[in-house]
């Protein structure tokens, strides 16, 4: 287990060492969609029954940060060990992969939950939020940071250039947190762009996310676990797979 | 004792391209062994299926008795590798960097060997300094003390002194000597031949994949038929009977090839019976070069 943790402590010392880029500035980034969309929207939508637009969408932003950081972490680092060929002092050692597989998703969801956990505390003081069961909101910020951590290795592993990297973020990781209900409850949708909602994974992750914070969701949080933790299962034996085979990685 | 390397007809293709084709191979512990070759021989992919970083197409390789694919941990723990690339980490410093690698073999405490190693290759000042921050031989020295931080008993070094200045050469290679004759295994590619002439005692050379040529390197030595003499003559006029084997003049002295040694008496009393005198004669031993571009040709 000595590699895991060498390796988990290389990348969480990667991600803080740049932290103004990893961890800082995503917290900005995410303050000021907060901003922006509560003082737009602020006064004209109420999500939930009682819950004022503001309190709603700061657990969804929250999420979103963290589900787009967790991400971030593995798969610039894998690419960016991959494009510069110090990928190999992994390779040549003795470190296996199902260890390569926990310390770059384990480091991935300590960044995403820095950065998720950063912008909850930073609002704590100006708007108020209920955290009726802390359990829950964990468990979904945890499992959020464990798919987008296997995800990024996924990215990571199969892009050769940065531009395919970004292609990956920019076409499939952000729209599905941007349509997954951040901003908005689904209930809030035509029926048809509901049951598209329904498709989508990082709906569940953010409606019971959201759960955890208002003991209101727009689904039980059971069955959110439940798609979630399937999700979770089918990612990380692809991820597996890859590791094992070498997949772009040894020839 | 298991060989620090056994290699049983490897093989490994690229689209079309045969790299590694059916290779046999043993290296005995506590050899310093070279694997020579031309530019795209397969002396890199060869290391590549040793070290992992490739899978054979076929074929069976072990280091220290280890087999690379299905005992790839314990095989890894017995091998170290110094790669052709200048590749680094750009986010850590010296002592980060080989302190990880340990990790990653499973030593907790390697700070005393770290020490050592970075005092071995002049590196101690740099220790706290950026990988971004050194400059090409120093980044170099760095592989050199990565690969060895688990303190391995096979150490690959692959074209380690590409590029790399007089001192470091002298350095590292008095460094890699001192690891050999304390029983560490040393197998070397080079395209610097009077470097694994003076080196290793057993030498493999490949072209297209295969093997072309393998033995010690005094045997190597000896087996070469391409021999020459140089003759320093008064009057410095060749007579015309041994003009068919003029290689041309050097240094005031007339080069000439000499298949075997048994010619050279005759080719002395050709030069007696001209009337001429010789002043010097050198024989030159034949060097690896020699040696190599001769099995290449024949190849």
């Amino acid at each position: 287990m000595k590699g895991f943790y060498s390796l988990l402590y290389k990348e969480v010392v990667r991600f803080w060492k740049v932290g103004f880029q990893t961890v800082l500035s995503p917290l900005l980034s995410t303050m000021l969609y907060l901003l922006i969309f509560s003082h737009v929207l602020g006064d004209h939508v109420e999500a939930f029954p009682g819950v004022p637009y503001v309190s709603f969408l700061i657990p969804g932003l929250a999420m979103m940060a963290l589900l787009q950081n967790a991400f971030a972490n593995s798969s610039s680092s894998l690419i960016q060990s991959k494009i510069t060929g110090n990928i190999i002092f992994l390779l040549l050692s003795p470190v296996s992969y199902p260890e390569i597989f926990l310390a770059y998703v384990l480091a991935s969801t300590i960044r995403g939950v820095l950065v998720g956990s950063g912008i909850f505390l930073i609002t704590l003081w100006a708007v108020d939020i209920p955290l009726k069961f802390p359990l829950w909101a964990l468990v979904f910020a945890l499992l959020g940071s464990f798919i987008l951590g296997a995800i990024g290795i996924v990215a990571g592993i199969w892009a050769e250039k940065f531009d395919q990297l970004a292609s990956f973020q920019n076409f499939i990781i952000l729209p599905l947190t941007f349509l997954s209900g951040v901003f908005y409850s689904i209930h809030s949708l035509p029926p048809f762009w509901q049951e598209v909602s329904h498709l989508n994974p990082f709906f569940y992750l953010i409606d019971g996310f959201r759960y955890g914070f208002f003991g209101v969701s727009d689904i039980s949080p059971y069955f959110s676990l439940l798609v979630v933790s399937i999700c979770l299962a089918a990612v990380s034996l692809i991820t597996l797979g890859l590791l094992k085979s070498g997949y772009k990685l040894r020839n | 004792m298991n060989p620090a390397i056994a290699i049983r007809q490897a093989s490994k293709q690229f689209g079309s391209l045969r790299a590694v084709d059916c290779v046999d191979l043993e290296i005995a512990q506590g050899e310093f062994f070279a694997l020579l070759g031309p530019n795209g021989a397969g002396k890199t992919t060869l290391i590549n299926l040793l070290s992992g970083l490739s899978r054979p197409d076929s074929g069976r390789l072990a280091i220290m008795g280890f087999d690379v694919s299905r005992e790839y941990r314990k095989a890894r723990r017995s091998v170290g590798v110094v790669p052709q690339e200048l590749v680094f980490d750009p986010f850590f410093t010296v002592r980060e960097v080989l302190e990880v690698q340990s990790g990653y073999f499973g030593i907790s405490d390697n700070a005393a060997w770290i020490d050592e190693i970075l005092a071995r290759l002049d590196l101690s000042s740099k220790a706290d300094t950026n990988m971004r921050a050194l400059s090409g031989g120093m980044k170099r020295r760095v592989l050199v003390a990565q690969a060895l931080v688990h303190k391995p008993p096979v150490i690959i070094l692959d074209e380690p002194t590409a590029g790399v200045d007089v001192e470091l050469r002298q350095a590292l290679w008095e460094f890699i000597k001192s690891l050999n004759a304390s029983g560490h295994t040393i197998v070397l590619t080079t395209h610097y031949l009077e470097e694994a002439e003076a080196l290793c005692n057993r030498i493999a050379m490949l072209k297209a994949g295969k093997i072309v040529a393998l033995d010690t390197t005094s045997n190597l030595l000896k087996s070469c038929k391409v021999r020459h003499v140089k003759l320093q003559i008064s009057p410095d006029s060749l007579p015309d009977a041994l003009l068919p084997g003029f290689i041309g003049k050097e240094s005031g002295y007339h080069v000439l090839k000499l298949d075997e040694f048994a010619e050279l008496e005759s080719m002395l009393e050709t030069i007696r019976a001209s009337g001429a005198r010789i002043t010097d004669m050198v024989l030159p031993h034949p060097d690896l070069e020699a040696v190599f571009v001769e099995i290449m040709r024949k190849q």
